[in-house]
């Protein structure tokens, strides 16, 4: 187990200096760039644009600007963001809490409802409830967020009135927030009615986010428990006159589990990407938004920063993904 | 650290308290606004949403611009003077005005001499303490309007007078200094953030002299605002305003639909029927103080000669382009200024949109078979919605006079450096809006002698035109300029740089709970004198 932990970690330099590469290279390969942008139609004398080029250290050799993020990287910097002048490791850990609580609500929502709908679709078969169950996961794999969640807004807060439209909390609401997560900051709070608003507003943005992780786990689920059913162990299991529950719910389900992880700890990066639709609908104020953001204005350092910090998340992700394995399914312990 | 930590939590949270408590009671204002500000220290920045968020709410300057209006009356300073050369402002500052307090810093004195000095001087001086006081600090506004140039220097005759000298007459100056970028802040805080080793607070939390004193901003969500007690203007009839940042304008609409803001900038188009059949709600429209054109490159044939030119635009049926693009908010363009501004010459006729007469000068002049390109924007902007249906409606019009036309275009920072090449291709698709509602900032940001290879679009020098706005520029006289530039906009009509295409309608939904809004020619929003019904 202590090998494959440090030669998964040993794997990862390489991957990581993969993706500083793509972070870094990506954004420089659009056109245009911050200084252009920041000018506008205003426009900039050739001056004044070399002056600013500089300062910003973008008219030095790429492998030397590369070099400096490299060495900057080592020492905990991502750099500076062109536009609001802070840190990028400063704004990213201010904005992540708000799409970590969301992504962390999405998927529990998409794994509570996904697996026993797969489940329950595995073991009926054919019938018209199996027909439905996937049929809804289509529609929900195929949903355009942008649409689904405007869709929502328009009918639950707009017409029905029964959530809020957007944002985290009601404005009424104002107390320091030590986590970032409100759902806890509004409990530490003390102030009444903070955390039921907290949680009011997380519905949509949870459900919208949620729906197409939550159609892929349950047709992952569905075609895993398919598999299983048909094992001899499981047949061995029924003749020995165990309880359909004990049998699906004991037997079958842990080894049909193994794909089914490896699908949710794919539906991070899913999640992270889906995130920043969702935050941009409901005025959601996460990382997915800021990069959004950062890309339209070439804010260099955020973009190659941001990138690096999710990418590192997806693989710290995959990495437990992949230990969780072990606990899941004894034959795969690694020795 | 763990323990200064707990007590800036402590700290923050009785402030944050006294907040959330006075909110329950109080006139709260909530403004949904379309974006995060870039900081809070106006000067760094040229974007609108930074502007709304910091320099208006926060800030004063000097002057300032009358409500509704681009006319400017006193500010921080009574009165003025200018002296009869047009080289010396004398500006007298008012006394008794009180800044704000925030966390770490309480005034000690009242503003004078030495902030105006300290707000100015360090944009201008390269050596100055503040000049590069952040990572990347630039003051592009300062720099876009020629401060630099302009300003030979700024004296403090005394405690409550300052003098800004100029190395050349300059007609807009007064105007100038009603922008943003000539925001006053307190040098007493900048000394204390300087003292504490925390200069970069200057840019985060602000400090002004204006009707909301700035309470916290949580990135990409709120802003939090209170009302100002010792504001030299008086009390403002709100006791809070919250901006709550939603860019979605979809969203902005269903949530003042559904109460959680009163006021909503930016509207969609399509939705503006829906907004005025709701009772709830308020919609107030204005000219926007912007236009449309479509530039020619007058440095190459054929759209070198002026006829070339005229006939083009005699084939654009600008009513269509009104219909599809702008949905019916907006007006056609005859003159490169708007409407609303001074000096705007409504004697001036439109182009007749005549196909027919337009083919046959075009045959006139020799040109047959022309083929072009039509570069149109891929952002939107109020001066244009949606450059892509503009261009193509373009491009329909004029293959029925025999034009053939390519459209073409790049990502927006490409667009801006590739349509600047004096030996660029075809007409380029581009608008401009107000910075300070002085005719010079559109008759010689944009069709200067000096903008050629810039701003200048159409690379258009002509020195008739030139020597007017340039006259123009150095006379203080009112009335005499609009003369000027009344005759400049005959000129470019008979020169026909450009086609002027349009200029649109602003529109502002809010509540029907809110009174005393008053829109902004130049765009921002303002909300000293805001009042809401509970």
């Amino acid at each position: 187990m202590f090998r494959f932990l440090i030669g998964r970690l040993a794997l990862l330099v390489p991957t990581f200096l993969g993706v500083t590469i793509v972070a870094f290279g990506f954004i420089r390969l659009l056109p245009g760039d911050p200084v252009l942008l920041l000018a506008g139609e205003r426009g900039i004398t050739e001056e004044r644009y070399n002056q600013l080029m500089e300062q910003f250290g973008f008219s030095r050799p790429i492998w030397e600007q590369y070099f400096d993020y490299l060495v900057g990287l080592l020492q905990g910097d991502l750099g500076t963001s062109i536009v609001t002048k802070k840190p990028v490791v400063t704004e990213f850990f201010t904005l992540f809490p708000a799409t970590a609580e969301l992504a962390l609500c999405a998927i529990i929502l998409a794994v509570a409802i996904g697996i026993p709908a797969g489940i329950f679709a595995a073991v009926k078969r054919g019938s018209f409830f199996d027909q439905t169950i996937m049929g809804t996961a289509l529609i929900g794999y195929s949903m355009p967020i942008f649409w689904w969640g405007l869709l929502l807004i328009i009918l639950f807060s707009g017409i029905l009135q029964w959530t809020p439209v957007s944002g985290r909390i009601s404005l009424m609401f104002f107390f320091p927030q030590p986590t970032g997560f409100m759902l806890i900051d509004s409990l530490l709070s003390g102030q009444k009615g903070a955390f039921a608003s907290a949680a009011r507003h997380l519905i949509l943005p949870a459900i919208v986010l949620a729906t197409i992780p939550l159609a892929v786990i349950a047709r992952q689920t569905r075609s895993a428990m398919l598999e299983v059913l048909g094992e001899d162990y499981v047949r061995t299991a029924r003749a020995k006159g165990l309880t359909p529950f004990r049998v699906v719910g004991m037997h079958a389900l842990r080894n049909a589990l193994i794909p089914v992880i490896t699908t949710i700890g794919l539906q991070v990066g899913v999640l992270l990407a889906g995130a920043i639709l969702t935050e941009t609908i409901f005025s959601w104020p996460g990382i997915g938004k800021w990069m959004v953001d950062s890309i339209a204005r070439r804010d260099y350092p955020v973009v190659q920063g941001g990138l690096l910090m999710i990418a590192a998340i997806v693989m710290v992700v995959n990495l437990t993904v992949d230990l969780l394995y072990g606990l899941v399914n004894p034959r795969i312990r690694h020795n | 650290m763990i323990i200064r930590r707990t007590m800036k939590i402590a700290l923050m949270g009785v402030s944050l308290a006294m907040f959330a408590v006075s909110a329950a009671s109080a006139k709260t204002l909530v403004y949904c606004s379309e974006g995060s500000p870039e900081g809070f220290d106006t000067a760094l920045y040229t974007a609108g949403t930074t502007f709304d968020a910091s320099s208006k709410p926060v800030y004063n300057r000097l002057v300032e611009f009358k409500r509704g209006t681009t006319e400017v009356i006193p500010g921080l300073a009574e009165s003025w003077s200018v002296s009869e050369d047009g080289l010396e402002y004398t500006f007298n500052l008012r006394k008794g005005v009180k800044f704000h307090s925030v966390d770490g810093f309480a005034p000690t004195r009242d503003f004078n001499a030495d902030d105006v000095i300290y707000s100015f001087g360090r944009q201008l001086d390269k050596d100055h303490a503040w000049h590069s006081y952040t990572a990347g600090a630039s003051w592009e506004y300062f720099n876009g309007m020629s401060m630099p140039d302009l300003l030979k220097e700024i004296v403090k005759v005394d405690d409550y007078t300052v003098k800004f000298v100029l190395n050349r007459p300059e007609a807009p100056m007064l105007a100038n200094l009603a922008m943003d970028f000539a925001s006053v802040l307190s040098a007493e805080y900048a000394d204390t953030l300087e003292a504490d080793g925390k200069m970069e607070m200057m840019n985060q939390v602000p400090v002004g002299t204006g009707p909301f004193q700035f309470v916290g901003y949580q990135k990409d969500a709120v802003i939090r605002y209170q009302a100002f007690a010792d504001y030299w203007g008086g009390k403002q009839p709100i006791d809070n305003l919250i901006f709550a940042i939603t860019t979605d304008a979809s969203v902005r609409l269903q949530k003042l639909k559904a109460g959680e803001c009163h006021v909503a900038p930016y509207p969609a188009p399509a939705d503006i029927a829906d907004i005025k059949a709701d009772a709830n709600l308020t919609l107030m429209e204005q000219e926007g103080l912007n236009v449309g054109y479509l530039a020619y490159n007058t440095q190459m044939a054929p759209f070198d000669n002026p006829k070339v030119r005229k006939a083009l635009n005699m084939a654009i049926n600008k009513q269509a382009i009104l219909d599809a693009v702008f949905q019916g908010a907006g007006q056609a363009a005859k003159n490169p200024i708007p409407p609303t501004m001074w000096s705007y010459n409504k004697a001036i006729e439109d182009d007749a949109f005549d196909p027919e007469a337009a083919k046959k000068m075009l045959e006139e002049a020799g040109v047959t078979d022309l083929k072009m390109k039509i570069w149109a924007m891929p952002v939107q902007r109020p001066y244009n919605p949606n450059a892509r249906r503009m261009a193509e409606v373009i491009q329909a019009d004029f293959a029925k006079v025999g034009v053939e036309v390519e459209i073409v275009s790049y990502e927006w920072g490409e667009y801006l450096k590739r349509s600047k090449e004096t030996d660029r291709d075809g007409a380029v698709l581009l608008g401009w809006t107000g910075d300070n509602g002085d005719p010079d900032n559109f008759l010689a940001v944009l069709l200067g002698c000096d903008g050629v290879g810039g701003s200048n679009r159409a690379q258009w020098c002509h020195q008739p035109f030139e020597d007017l706005i340039q006259k123009a520029k150095t006379i203080a006289d009112k009335g005499e300029r609009t003369k000027l530039y009344e005759e400049a906009q005959v000129i470019f009509k008979e020169q026909a740089p450009w086609a002027t295409i349009a200029h649109s309608v602003v529109f502002m939904p809010m509540s029907t709970k809110v009174s005393g809004y008053v829109m902004d020619p130049l765009g921002g929003h303002w909300f000293d004198g805001v009042d809401i019904a509970e």
